[in-house]
């Protein structure tokens, strides 16, 4: 029971090829399978928010999903952010209004923000600060990481 | 934090889906649809479960229609096909309403509404919506079809009437009819956490005054169910805060409240009072 079966996991464009068992979360899969360490895991149950990334252009908890359930589907982690040297519009935003102190929960709130306002530029302050909610931030710097969301979801709906 | 090992199996269509869960159900078989609440419990090792029956790629559960004056949900119907209106009545907008409490926007992409409604955590905003609006539970099982009443859907904490061999394929919602007035509250520490207290009502006005109430409180006993002590302090009376009020104290005097070690019988009591009232002065907003 329970054996490795192959996958293909597609992160970033990339096509990397595992074999994983069934409970293989797509978190750990992301990390110690494929290498891509820049999604980081906090709480291992969804409650923190830090291994977020981009699945079929929807923002999800990659601990709250099978590693296989993710098979042939378009994944995008905080490495796809930047186009070569150039950081992406958040990630700009972020250093910009000190959206980060220790870093840990970084990669998870560019990756929930990118989601949402990818899904819905138009999104409300109010409801952009539901959407903030999701995760957490043990340095609590949530006022400089709204700061930097309002001002990447501007600069993304002017590029747009 | 590592779920124990189990098989996955992935069924394509309903009927190769029952019949997987047929023949696992025995083996502690169970159905993984978004798997926001079960996959938090296999990594605490709560759940362990030998077999999934995934039903993320079986066809034509992701149905999401009105048909003959129903709103009908398939089971891998997503909580954030909500977010937006489903359809063009107050039904749509009481359910985009609701929704928005439902933990937090990563979650609502992958959890479903009939998930959580057979998951049954007395603190669901979706099963207090069933049981408040009198929804279907349609189960399926290999070569049979039944339908529930929610008022009996609900056993108890996490416990419904679902055979372990039952996936629940659908719930349907009658539509409700224009001009309902709604209102939903709820009261947690802190945002997207399990509500510790909830309501939700909807009633009508004819000639001035409240007609055919729904009070429904979840949260706050082991299931959630309407409060007929609530709805009858409302029924003929003019819609406004002494109405209100007495709505709210009839609901919190009703319940039987549960207790845990953040929240006395009497703190729940109050919760209740609290999340009627306002679930009632937010259907006047």
């Amino acid at each position: 029971m329970s054996e490795k079966t192959p996958i293909t996991l597609k992160i970033n464009g990339r096509d990397h090829k595992i074999a994983v068992e069934p409970r293989r979360t797509l978190a750990d899969a992301i990390r110690e399978d494929c290498g891509q360490t820049g999604t980081h895991i906090g709480c291992e149950h969804g409650v923190c928010g830090a291994c977020t990334v981009i699945v079929n252009g929807e923002p999800v908890r990659s601990c709250l999903m099978f590693a296989a359930q993710a098979d042939g589907k378009a994944i995008r982690t905080v490495e796809g952010l930047a186009k070569g040297n150039e950081l992406h519009p958040m990630q700009r935003a972020f250093m910009d209004h000190h959206g980060l102190q220790c870093g840990f929960c970084t990669p998870g709130f560019l990756m929930l923000a990118v989601g949402v306002l990818e899904r819905e530029p138009q999104i409300s302050d109010d409801d952009l600060l539901d959407v903030l909610s999701s995760n957490l931030c043990r340095c609590t710097g949530y006022q400089n990481i709204i700061k930097a969301v309002r001002a990447a979801a501007a600069e993304m709906r002017g590029a747009s | 934090m590592k779920p124990a090992p189990f098989v996955r199996h992935t069924p394509r269509t309903l009927d190769e889906a029952l019949a997987i869960l047929a023949e696992v159900a025995p083996q502690d078989g169970r159905v993984l649809a978004g798997g926001q609440s079960l996959v938090p419990i296999m990594a605490f090792r709560m759940a362990r479960p030998a077999h999934l029956v995934d039903i993320n790629e079986v066809a034509g559960l992701d149905k999401l229609i009105v048909e003959n004056g129903m709103l009908i949900v398939g089971a891998r119907v997503r909580h954030g096909a909500f977010h937006k209106p489903v359809e063009p009545g107050p039904l749509g907008a009481l359910l985009a309403s609701v929704v928005h409490n439902i933990a937090h926007y990563p979650i609502r992409m992958r959890g479903t509404m009939c998930g959580s409604l057979a998951h049954a955590d007395p603190s669901s905003e979706w099963c207090l919506t069933a049981a408040t609006l009198d929804a279907e539970l349609v189960a399926r099982r290999k070569g049979g079809e039944r339908i529930i009443p929610a008022r009996d859907f609900f056993e108890g904490l996490m416990s419904t009437a679902l055979k372990e061999d039952e996936l629940l394929a659908e719930a349907r919602y009658m539509l409700l009819p224009a001009g309902t007035k709604f209102g939903f509250n709820e009261f947690s520490r802190r945002a997207g956490d399990f509500a510790m207290s909830a309501a939700l009502a909807t009633y009508r006005i004819v000639d001035g005054r409240i007609a055919d109430a729904r009070v429904g409180v979840g949260g706050a006993e082991a299931s959630p169910r309407r409060i007929p002590e609530a709805e009858a302090a409302l029924n003929g009376q003019m819609p406004g805060d002494a109405a209100f009020r007495a709505a709210a104290e009839a609901a919190s005097a009703a319940i039987d409240p549960l207790e845990d070690i953040q929240t006395t019988g009497e703190y729940r009591r109050d919760l209740v009072r609290a999340v009627v009232r306002r679930a009632l002065e937010a259907s006047v907003k």
